[in-house]
């Protein structure tokens, strides 16, 4: 399942490095020179209040804002503008916080077209729908089949994503940005809306795809609970300025992560 | 219990990938086919292939190229009709420059040209969707209506400003021009549209009608796991208007016989649109429903309304169709506004569990 490109980096060695990162929409800055990292096979959260910059800097990793500041350096390589497509074939991957599925399109199909980079047979074989075509289609749908089977939605692939309730729609995202075996998993709030049950079983599933797969995750996530068990470190956000960046229990004690959700007594 | 999918094991992937995964679904095509191509042949009359069955053929597959760009790609488009143009004009120029080439290599080969035009007129729907997009589509209709009245060497300088299509033979049979028979005319469209389909129906249920559609329900998210938009997008452009080029060659060599400027004008666009989503956006069989019901019906209550035996002036017939015509579209919209394709979908959902409700 893991992509060969980033097997040059070893487990704990930095693969993500946010450096000094800004961004600015007109008057409105929405991240201001942040910096953190992210390291091989690790869980890292990204927390913070409402408005904090979150999602922005999610945006900023994969090439849908650039900053207007600052550089990102993934797997070794610096680059101050990407285009989303070239994260894609860098090895990044992303779920949103509302979901982004192909509604039109069976759960099957969506995880399919998650694999359509690593699809290379030839439009006159794709007319034809035989030789390569057919070779890799179903090379590609046992690949798929491992993730429907590993995320439980065996039950489901054939039936349009529209009409699938919200718990199993974030699934089958999880599953359509795992069939890019990606290097790196940016979640964004994948539990949001979701019930306890529910929450616990998406928690398994990122604790799974971490250990089996080894892929580096980096999410998002209000629930404090489930980022203080799930991730290795985190970093915290507040008004685009990073206030604090440890494990879960420093960051539990810092007084500035305190104050930032609490407020502060005037 | 005729339809149903019970006792039907698939053991490999490769067998629950194919296009009719369905016994009585294969059934059925082989039905249709055989009906297609030798039941009409034997049973038809003149008029019937030559005023219902090769112009419904024709606009299937401008409809099937149509629903490529706006069905499955998600990119409206009002210039049908030029496109459809571009392609009976480069046939007829291609005709005239190498009169020895096979008509039907040439017709096919016509569609690259319309292809190129389309990816042309497709390069602004990067920047541009939605109503926007058809709006820049409808720019490449009027330019291309305009080329083909102002552009006589399009039309060999004919004083009529049309063009007429001349006699063809292929292995000394003629297909085309007056002397060739509406039977070998329909069965020509026929093997063509037949053809067309199946390898349409290759491309959308691959990794190219995947990306899409994927590029159709959500370009940001298509964007995110690697498709590139801009070369998609051309893709279905170019596919796209290579049918539609077709079905204009096919138009006027195989049905018209002859054909000016105002058969591509926009109201063809809108036709090929309306049977479109009529019969269903981003589906091939209801490509065929919708030339179906927008084009054979009006044909069928001409034909059927003496027949009832009211006595009706033939201008009150005429004005009896719009109105039926008009009220059956909106009768299909309203109960089913994903068109009749959906309609058969859910029919034979029905029937998969029949005789209980669910």
């Amino acid at each position: 399942m893991r992509a060969p490109t980033g097997d040059k980096i070893a487990a704990g060695e930095t693969i993500l490095a946010v450096e000094n990162v800004s961004l600015a929409f007109g008057g409105v800055k929405a991240i201001t020179d942040v910096s953190f990292d992210v390291r091989k096979g690790e869980i890292r959260a990204i927390i913070g209040p409402n408005g904090a910059g979150k999602t922005s800097m999610l945006n900023v990793i994969n090439g849908f804002y650039w900053p207007q500041h600052g550089r990102i350096m993934f797997k070794g390589e610096t680059r101050s503008k990407m285009r989303p497509h070239e994260a894609a074939t860098g090895g990044i991957a992303r779920t949103f916080q509302n979901v982004a599925l192909f509604r039109g399109m069976t759960a099957l199909d969506n995880i399919m077209a998650g694999r359509s980079l690593k699809m290379h047979s030839n439009f006159f074989w794709q007319l034809l729908r035989h030789g390569p075509a057919m070779t890799e289609e179903v090379a590609h749908r046992r690949k798929v089949e491992d993730i429907i089977e590993f995320l439980e939605i065996a039950h489901i692939r054939k039936i349009p994503v529209g009409v699938l309730p919200y718990g199993l729609q974030k699934r089958v995202e999880l599953g359509r940005a795992l069939a890019m075996e990606p290097d790196l998993l940016l979640l964004d709030e994948p539990m949001a809306g979701m019930n306890l049950e529910e929450k616990e079983d998406m928690s398994r599933y990122i604790l799974d795809v971490n250990n089996f797969y080894g892929t580096t995750i980096a999410l998002i996530e209000h629930d404090m609970g489930v980022v203080m068990d799930l991730s290795d470190r985190v970093v915290v956000l507040d008004y685009g300025r990073k206030i604090a960046d440890g494990t879960p229990d420093e960051v539990k004690r810092d007084k500035a992560v305190i104050d930032a959700y609490l407020g502060v007594a005037h | 219990m005729l339809y149903r999918e019970a006792g039907q094991y698939k053991t490999n992937y490769a067998t629950d990938v194919a296009v009719f995964p369905l016994r009585e679904d294969r059934i059925g095509l082989a039905v249709i086919l055989l009906i297609g191509f030798v039941v009409l042949p034997l049973t038809a009359n003149e008029f019937m292939l030559q005023a219902v069955l090769i112009p419904f053929l024709v606009f299937a597959l401008a409809a099937i190229g149509l629903n490529i760009l706006t069905g499955y790609t998600g990119l409206v488009s009002l210039g049908t009709g030029a496109f459809m143009g571009v392609g009976a004009y480069a046939c007829y120029k291609l005709t005239t420059f190498f009169p020895q080439v096979n008509i039907i290599v040439l017709a096919i080969a016509s569609g690259l040209f319309s292809a190129a035009v389309g990816a042309l007129f497709g390069l602004p729907s990067l920047r541009i969707k939605g109503f926007y997009l058809a709006v820049a589509t409808l720019a490449a209709q009027f330019f291309l209506s305009w080329c083909f009245i102002r552009v006589p060497w399009l039309y060999n300088y004919n004083v009529s400003g049309a063009i007429e299509v001349p006699s063809r033979y292929v292995f000394g049979v003629p297909v085309t021009g007056a002397t060739a028979t509406p039977l070998t005319r329909y069965l020509v469209v026929l093997s063509i549209v037949v053809l067309m389909t199946w390898v349409a129906s290759n491309l959308v249920h691959g990794r190219i009608g995947r990306m899409w559609m994927a590029v159709r329900d959500m370009d940001l998210a298509a964007e995110l796991i690697g498709i590139r938009l801009l070369p998609t997008k051309l893709l279905a452009f170019a596919v796209s208007s290579f049918y539609c080029g077709v079905a204009g060659a096919l138009l006027v060599f195989f049905w018209y016989g002859g054909a000016e400027s105002a058969v591509f004008d926009v109201n063809q666009s809108f036709f090929i649109l309306f049977m479109v989503i009529v019969g269903g956006l981003g589906s091939l069989t209801g490509s065929f429903f919708g030339a179906a019901l927008i084009f054979i019906l009006p044909i069928a209550l001409r034909v059927l309304s003496p027949a009832v035996g009211l006595p009706l002036h033939p201008s009150t017939v005429e004005q009896l169709q719009f109105m039926i015509v008009g009220a059956l579209i909106i009768f299909f919209l309203i109960v089913e506004p994903n068109g009749l394709a959906r309609l058969w979908q859910i029919g034979k959902q029905k029937l998969r569990v029949w005789p209980f409700p669910y």
